[in-house]
């Protein structure tokens, strides 16, 4: 028995082609038609995956605290478990403890479900990224489309909070967003097509079968779209030097300010797995996924995905705000040139070399 | 019941509650929420019509451009003694009228109208398809809707700038780009 | 329960068009105007797929002319706002009776 845990942690596909099909084999007995057997297998992995999320979530709010604690010559959270990794379960327990207070004149049902949408949005990106060889939840075949629209139901969060909250920094924080987001999409979008012309397909999984070794990341192809990605995915979910949203020494909180206690903590959770799904889709897009050599695949995702999570982190904690002008005009002056030229030159490369 | 009846039931349902909220919601904000949830259900509507690309192309398009833009035109219009305000005209017997008159005549017509249906699968990767179609058969279409991206992108930045004193002028022409540069960039 | 097949999908697209045509009717707030035009919009776009899926599954043709619209929609709803805040500009406020001077 001990020495099938490990085995089974190297090949948790295999692990988890075994589990599916054993909890298939359970409803199929239970007198269950196949679409049922397949849609409670999904549900089932949508849990999972929310769980894993969960637990990364943990883990890098605690990174996030020790780097920026770092960066500053600091030493961070020290006291709960060894070197305070504990410090985000303490966290997490004050905060579901804390009493959800509702101002007196917010928009009832508009607050209550704005945490909820944020959550539920940066949840539901997990859906098709792949986290290992056949670890994927499902393998859309407009993967990466899916994720780009899904990732839009963030922004109507962050409107619903700001509009709600019956606040000015609150309202100022939404309106902030909704630009910013609106305007940041566009490059992003138009860097993920530069991968996609190469690529043919939409689908995740196809796009890191096609990056077999090293020398075939789409990063050496793609190395304007990668840096227009890099940016405006990091705008995308509002981490400095874009967190104008809630710029905290202008606008309190931003969209956050009136909220405390459980909604408070799906903000801030919705950030977090912000940050690693970002991370996660450049692994996918440019880096290889989770190809790699000796290690189990999910492990090269993880450990390239923690990388590109530290990058951003370094970048957070090492560049100032930028000013509400400057993030528009570099949006719509730069960023959106660079895209487009970049989709250009693509093009020419498809057609001049393929 | 299959889990594709099912989907469908409870996606009208949704879609139907939500547009007479759109239709009928006293507070504006809320009818822009509502009109959201409906056009998600349509997207819905569409995945299950086997039209996948057009869900996601569907979300992207009204959730994340056209929606986003209503809502800041509410936020930028809207005036707090606005939820006590009267919210329809006088036009209301005339407008359930016309609806439910219309809507009889639709439902009965579709009820007698046989329509021939054809069993085959639907084509699988609809987008490749999509795709080949918008630069083959339909290139025209598809050029003149860009022309027309474009000229609504110019419009509303010349509407909305005339005036000087037009502070929201930049908020528009930020939120308005999207819409076209979407369509350029999903097709 | 009959399986879901064309005629359903039509009759949601109708029943969806009816609240897009009252809502245009009856709503003071030109964006609520705008709003249930929207809907008339997707009402529109439902029928157009249905057709395509069950008549034609063979070509996608009404998932292009969908496509289309949602673009035309899109134009639509920037031209419309943007009028919408000039039209507040000048008026400070948007309900759609009490405009009724072509020129100001």
């Amino acid at each position: 028995m001990t020495a099938l845990i490990p085995q089974s942690i190297l090949e948790l596909d295999k692990l988890v082609r075994t589990i599916a099909d054993a909890i298939a084999a359970v409803l199929q007995g239970i007198g269950l038609g196949p679409a049922w057997v397949t849609l409670i297998q999904l549900s089932i992995a949508c849990l999972v995956v929310i769980a894993f999320a969960a637990v990364v979530v943990l883990f890098l709010v605690w990174w996030e605290r020790k780097i920026s604690a770092h960066i500053q010559m600091r030493l961070g959270p020290m006291r709960v478990g060894w070197h305070g990794a504990l410090q985000t379960i303490a966290d997490a327990v004050k905060l579901l403890q804390k009493e959800d207070i509702t101002p007196t004149n917010v928009d009832r049902p508009i607050y209550f479900w704005a945490p909820i949408l944020t959550f539920v949005a940066a949840v539901a990106v997990y859906v098709t990224i792949p986290f290992g060889k056949g670890l994927i939840v499902s393998d859309l075949n407009i993967g990466i489309l899916y994720i780009l629209s899904i990732t839009t139901f963030t922004v109507i969060g962050l409107l619903m909070a700001g509009w709600s909250s019956n606040n000015k920094y609150a309202l100022l924080g939404g309106f902030r967003s909704a630009a910013q987001v609106i305007s940041y999409e566009v490059p992003m979008a138009l860097a993920i097509m530069g991968v996609v012309m190469f690529t043919q397909t939409l689908s995740m999984v196809e796009i890191v079968n096609q990056q077999q070794s090293f020398t075939h990341w789409y990063i050496w192809r793609q190395p304007i779209g990668f840096v227009v990605y890099m940016i405006a995915a990091t705008a995308e979910c509002n981490r400095t030097p874009f967190d104008l949203p809630e710029a905290d020494s202008e606008l309190v909180a931003g969209f956050v300010t009136e909220y405390s206690g459980m909604k408070f903590a799906m903000f801030f959770l919705a950030e977090f797995l912000n940050l690693f799904s970002i991370s996660a889709i450049a692994t996918t897009l440019f880096f290889g996924g989770w190809q790699g050599p000796f290690l189990p695949s999910w492990m090269w995702f993880m450990i390239k995905t923690l990388i590109g999570v530290f990058v951003l982190m370094w970048v957070r904690w090492t560049y100032p705000r930028l000013r509400v002008d400057q993030l528009m005009g570099f949006a719509w002056r730069f960023l959106l040139p660079a895209a487009f030229v970049n989709l250009i030159l693509t093009g020419l490369l498809i057609a001049v070399f393929l | 019941m299959d889990p594709i009846t099912l989907a469908f039931l409870a996606l009208a349902f949704l879609i139907i509650v939500a547009s007479l909220f759109v239709v009928s919601s006293r507070n504006i904000f809320h009818s822009a929420i509502f009109l959201i949830l409906a056009l998600f259900g349509v997207a819905g509507i569409f995945v299950l019509l086997e039209a996948p690309f057009l869900a996601a192309a569907q979300v992207l398009i009204y959730v994340g451009a056209i929606s986003i833009l209503m809502i800041f035109a509410v936020m930028l219009t809207a005036r707090i003694a606005d939820g006590q305000l009267r919210y329809t005209n006088e036009q209301v017997p005339t407008g359930l009228l016309v609806s439910l008159g219309l809507l009889v005549v639709m439902l009965y017509s579709l009820w007698q109208t046989p329509i021939p249906t054809s069993a085959a699968a639907p084509v699988s990767g609809a987008g490749r398809k999509l795709g080949e179609l918008f630069l083959t058969q339909y290139v025209l279409p598809f050029e003149i809707i860009s022309v027309l991206l474009l000229t609504a992108l110019i419009g509303a930045l010349v509407i909305a700038k005339k005036d000087p004193r037009a502070a929201s002028a930049a908020d528009d022409s930020a939120a308005d780009v999207p819409a076209r540069e979407r369509e350029r960039a999903v097709v | 329960m009959p399986s879901i097949g064309l005629h359903h999908y039509l009759a949601l697209s109708a029943v969806v068009f009816c609240i897009g045509i009252y809502g245009m009717l009856t709503r003071r707030n030109a964006i609520g105007v705008l709003m249930s035009v929207e809907l008339m919009f997707n009402a529109a776009n439902i029928a157009l797929v249905a057709f395509g899926r069950f008549v034609t599954p063979q070509l996608v043709t009404g998932q292009v002319v969908a496509a289309f619209t949602i673009a035309v929609a899109a134009a639509e709803a920037t031209v419309a706002l943007a009028i919408v805040l000039l039209i507040y500009q000048h008026h400070r406020g948007i309900d759609v009776d009490r405009i009724n001077i072509m020129k100001w």
